[in-house]
């Protein structure tokens, strides 16, 4: 009897016609897609983009460069120098993250106990020639001193789960 | 009138070789759109399939993406068609021809009302068919001809699908000889016309595929096997299978596609002639018409992309099980017994 029902079915072609009325549904169901240069999906402030490197709002830079980022680094991303400037401070001479080595995994910021070096929501970005995506200390600080309005805002909403 | 104003300018112009240049004129007329129609079909399925999957489809080239099928075509056409060394470059070249120009060729019989035809010939039906088994000769030389083991296999086997499934698409063709008494599509559609139901308005139960429905069904999975359409695109198949055309690029590959798309538009008007009544209003109200022709053509072509969009590609041992093991079986039964009915005080069809 089973079997009976199982041959019926299939000369009816029962289940292609339940898969075609999924599809039929679905084609006039809302569509989701979204239409990227016009339409932006919602960030999380924790969003991991471009890095920057940010300053004390007195003009100092923030990083001790305690490489402590650089030991963390699962790319080996990043290269820091580090000298003691005229003041006696030990800064860095030399900081620099391979963006094409970052895998954006966050590890940096976590790492950093000054709160230096920072991952912003900026994705957005590019380079055109070889090279265009070494990013050295200069250009990085740029960018903190760039979007330190958005930085500060996200790290302050970060800050309570800190 | 303005038929025969132009008819008598171009006999003035070209004298004796008039009749050529009218017949050409009048091929241009249905080969023109119907490049149209392809192009703007493989459009139409990316709509069609991104919105049964949730998507917009291509809608930045133009407004809404019309512009989409002739920016693929130009930029088909400058790229470059690699030749592979060793093949057969002759061969190699005019393999595709092979495979677009049966699908162009068919129309020359193909009615568009009871006046409108290209050549109104007796046995159009057969020779549809017969120009139609041409196509295979385009996939098996592709696969031949590219000296690749790959493309080889693929052809074998695009090529042992089609011919399979020529053999139920035929005998599904046959019932309905049987039923309409004819080869000749334009009769075969003016058979449709006749019945209980068509005398009383409601001329779309006359239509042959309900009678026929199970050959209907045969015929719709059929046409589908032999345009190597999914779920049976084992010619294609991108994500496991290499096929026939894996050594063609640019135009050359561009040529096959468009000869699957023709194929599709080519076994849709022949469901629409064969099944579904042609030219002939569903209801008695309305007025017969090429309209008619162009919605079932339409329909029939929706029909090839949603279930693409539904169904997960068969096997190829699979395919070869439903044409040789169901269909040919279910096709050879249904003829005796569509003979029985016919010899039966029953018949319908006289």
């Amino acid at each position: 009897m089973g079997s009976m029902k199982e041959i019926f079915n299939s000369l009816l072609l029962r289940e292609l016609f339940k898969g075609m009325s999924v599809t039929g549904r679905y084609m006039f169901a809302r569509k989701i897609t979204v239409q990227y240069p016009e339409e932006k999906t919602p960030q999380s402030f924790r969003f991991r983009g471009l890095h920057a490197l940010r300053r004390y709002p007195n003009g100092e830079e923030r990083c001790i460069a305690c490489k402590l980022c650089e030991a963390v680094c699962p790319a080996l991303a990043i290269t820091i120098e580090s000298d003691q400037r005229e003041d006696d401070s030990r800064r860095t001479t030399r900081y620099d993250i391979d963006l094409t080595k970052c895998i954006f995994c966050g590890f940096c910021e976590e790492a950093c106990p000054v709160d230096a070096i920072v991952e912003t929501r900026i994705y957005e970005y590019h380079g055109e020639t070889r090279g265009d995506l070494y990013y050295t200390k200069a250009m990085l600080l740029a960018n903190g001193d760039r979007y330190e309005e958005q930085i500060a805002a996200d790290r302050e909403l970060d800050s309570k789960y800190r | 009138m303005m038929v025969d104003a132009l008819q008598e300018l171009l006999q003035g112009l070209f004298g004796s070789v008039f009749p050529l240049v009218w017949a050409l004129l009048k091929i241009v007329l249905i080969i023109a759109p119907l490049l149209l129609c392809v192009a703007y079909l493989t459009f139409w399925e990316r709509k069609v399939i991104g919105w049964m999957q949730v998507r917009i489809g291509p809608n930045r080239v133009g407004p809404w993406g019309l512009i989409q099928p002739i920016a693929d075509g130009l930029k088909l056409f400058l790229k470059e068609v690699v030749v592979p060394t060793g093949s057969d470059k002759r061969v190699f070249v005019i393999a595709p021809m092979f495979a677009f120009a049966p699908a162009l060729a068919a129309w020359a019989v193909v009615p568009f009302n009871d006046t409108l035809v290209l050549a109104n010939v007796n046995a159009s039906l057969l020779y549809v068919m017969a120009i139609g088994s041409i196509g295979v000769y385009g996939i098996i030389l592709a696969g031949w001809a590219s000296n690749s083991k790959y493309a080889f296999l693929g052809g074998m086997r695009s090529a042992a699908q089609m011919i399979s499934y020529e053999i139920s698409m035929g005998l599904a063709l046959v019932v309905v000889l049987m039923v309409s008494n004819s080869l000749n599509l334009g009769d075969i559609v003016s058979s449709q016309a006749r019945g209980i139901f068509a005398d009383n308005g409601l001329g779309f139960l006359s239509w042959n595929w309900l009678p026929l429905l199970p050959m209907f069904a045969v015929y719709l999975v059929s046409i589908v096997a032999e345009t190597n359409r999914a779920p049976f695109d084992m010619a294609e198949g991108e994500s496991e299978i290499v096929g026939f055309h894996c050594e063609y690029s640019g135009m050359a590959f561009a040529v096959f596609f468009l000869a699957e798309y023709a194929n599709m538009i080519l076994v849709s008007t022949l469901t629409s002639l064969l099944f579904l009544g042609g030219w002939l209003s569903p209801v008695g109200f309305l007025p017969d018409g090429l309209l008619w022709l162009f919605l079932k053509i339409a329909a029939v072509l929706f029909f090839f992309l949603w279930i693409r969009a539904t169904f997960p590609r068969y096997r190829y041992d699979q395919i070869m099980r439903l044409g040789w093991k169901v269909f040919i079986p279910l096709c050879l039964i249904w003829l005796v017994v569509v003979g029985c009915w016919m010899m039966s005080p029953l018949n319908i069809w006289k």
